[in-house]
């Protein structure tokens, strides 16, 4: 009986403590907790920048903030040592782009190459996310339209406004398979008001683009535009650049060669002119300084 | 039989002991917090604050855990929080910071004054753990609620986050963190 008693005195000395730790480790808790919680894990930074490097890419800017962006091209690499190798020519386009939402981002431009303006409209439809909802790709509307103001000596052009518009729209569809490697690809239309008797009003092509990550701020980007165009030999060409984006702190910095001059839809998916082949190749880079207006406000999801 | 008669009575206090033990232990869980950091450098001052801090607390064992989701971090400017996850903090590969550790006091606080004390564990954020002692303040409110505050500095290198060069006077070195809980009694 003594024996009996001291024993469940021990047994209960024991127990008590044990069913206070048996509550285990309050950390893990909160991770069990966390990972049950079904919360949509949205992929960033698909790219670095809005555009992959001609093409657009499915990146916006975010609600309330203003990207101020400089695109310049140099001349023909071709052009030979009198004109430093191209580095003597420049054409430019100065662009300012809009967040009004995160998913929804206006643009204006004005190229130096033709004397285009420029206004578009990009919509992001689907964002990539894992967790409560999987979503493979990414996916975003863009529609741009042109005015080339260029003085042509043409009397027809000069008298009739219509003829100096043009309209693009593209489809862009985009996966970020791992941290390191993002793929695009768009069905692209561009529609040209005008155009001479031997070419057709719209043009249809398909932009592919990506981009690998060689470190954590600086990645190698391609794209590549094949037009579907039923007229053969008509001076044009496809587009094919290649280049790097590096991250600075709040600049991207994109460095790149490619074989169109003009900057938007427009002009590198249908006129594009020069050829790799024959050196028709032009450097060029994209600056983007990115300012916040958001506030301390949080963002829109 | 004196023996037994004083066994007897060590068993009913031990009894009585065994409410008193559990209704000490009472784990609180924080139901609304925020968490948020501060960088002060030359060039530009950084901040940053999520409220999808999640906390508990066990006020018998002193044990405390609190967990962030490094992604919930918002920050006025969005390229920086995209910087922020896939330049510094490498969110992708480390989702979450956080901290487990024990009150090195033991939590005796009268309804509606502060206490001062400390919390002794292991902070983890980049993936790298580090052993710190962190000051909190905690107070009992009157709705039976915990309010804890804490402040303190957590040094990047220290968590193996690399600032480049270029970048020295952009990021601080060091940088402030507070935390702002409120615990209610988890059910």
């Amino acid at each position: 009986m003594k024996q009996f008693n001291i024993i469940s005195i021990i047994g209960l000395w024991i127990l008590v403590p044990l069913t206070i730790h048996a509550q285990g480790d309050l950390l893990s808790e909160l991770e069990e907790d966390a990972a049950a919680e079904a919360v949509s894990d949205i992929t960033m930074a698909t790219f670095k920048s809005t555009r992959i490097i001609n093409t657009q890419s499915v990146e916006l800017i975010p609600a309330s903030h203003l990207d101020f962006r400089i695109s310049h091209r140099f001349g023909q690499i071709n052009s030979g040592a009198y004109n430093f190798w191209g580095l003597d020519q420049a054409t430019i386009r100065l662009g300012l782009e809009y967040g009004l939402w995160d998913r929804i981002n206006i643009g204006v431009g004005r190229s130096s190459f033709q004397k285009v303006y420029d206004g578009y409209f990009k919509l992001k439809i689907l964002r990539q996310q894992t967790g409560a909802r999987t979503i493979p790709v990414s996916l975003v509307w863009f529609s741009n339209m042109s005015l080339t103001t260029l003085k042509t000596g043409n009397q027809y052009i000069e008298d009739h406004f219509y003829t100096r518009l043009a309209y693009a729209h593209q489809l862009l569809i985009a996966r970020k398979f791992s941290q390191g490697l993002s793929l695009q690809v768009a069905p692209v239309l561009v529609h040209y008001n005008y155009v001479s008797a031997d070419r057709e009003n719209n043009l249809y092509a398909v932009a592919f683009g990506g981009r690998a990550k060689v470190s954590k701020r600086i990645s190698v980007n391609l794209d590549y535009i094949y037009r579907i165009d039923p007229i053969r030999d008509n001076g044009y060409y496809n587009s094919l650049s290649v280049g790097i984006d590096i991250e600075t702190g709040g600049h991207v910095f994109q460095l790149h060669a490619t074989n169109s001059q003009g900057m938007i839809e427009e002009y590198f998916v249908g006129q594009t002119t020069g050829r790799w082949q024959d050196g028709d190749i032009y450097i060029g880079f994209n600056i983007s300084r990115l300012f916040s207006f958001a506030g301390k406000r949080t963002r829109r999801g | 039989m004196h023996t037994m008669k004083k066994a007897f009575l060590v068993f009913l206090v031990s009894l009585l002991m065994c409410p008193a033990l559990t209704a000490q232990t009472i784990t609180y869980k924080c139901s609304k917090g925020t968490a948020g950091f501060f960088s002060k450098a030359p060039l530009e001052n950084i901040e940053a604050a999520s409220d999808k801090i999640t906390s508990l607390l066990n006020t018998g064992t002193g044990e405390v855990a609190v967990l962030i989701p490094v992604k919930s971090f918002k920050f006025e400017n969005g390229l920086m929080q995209e910087h922020f996850n896939e330049n510094y903090m490498e969110s992708d590969k480390y989702p979450n910071a956080s901290f487990k550790g024990k009150l090195l006091d033991s939590c005796v606080v009268q309804q509606g004054t502060a206490q001062r004390m400390d919390v002794e564990g292991e902070l983890t954020i980049h993936g790298v753990t580090v052993k710190r002692v962190i000051p909190v303040q905690i107070k009992y409110n009157s709705d039976g609620s915990l309010q804890v505050a804490s402040a303190f500095v957590v040094a990047l290198a220290d968590h193996q986050i690399t600032i480049p060069k270029l970048m020295y006077k952009n990021i601080a070195e060091k940088v402030d963190v507070t935390l702002d809980l409120i615990f209610s009694p988890k059910k």
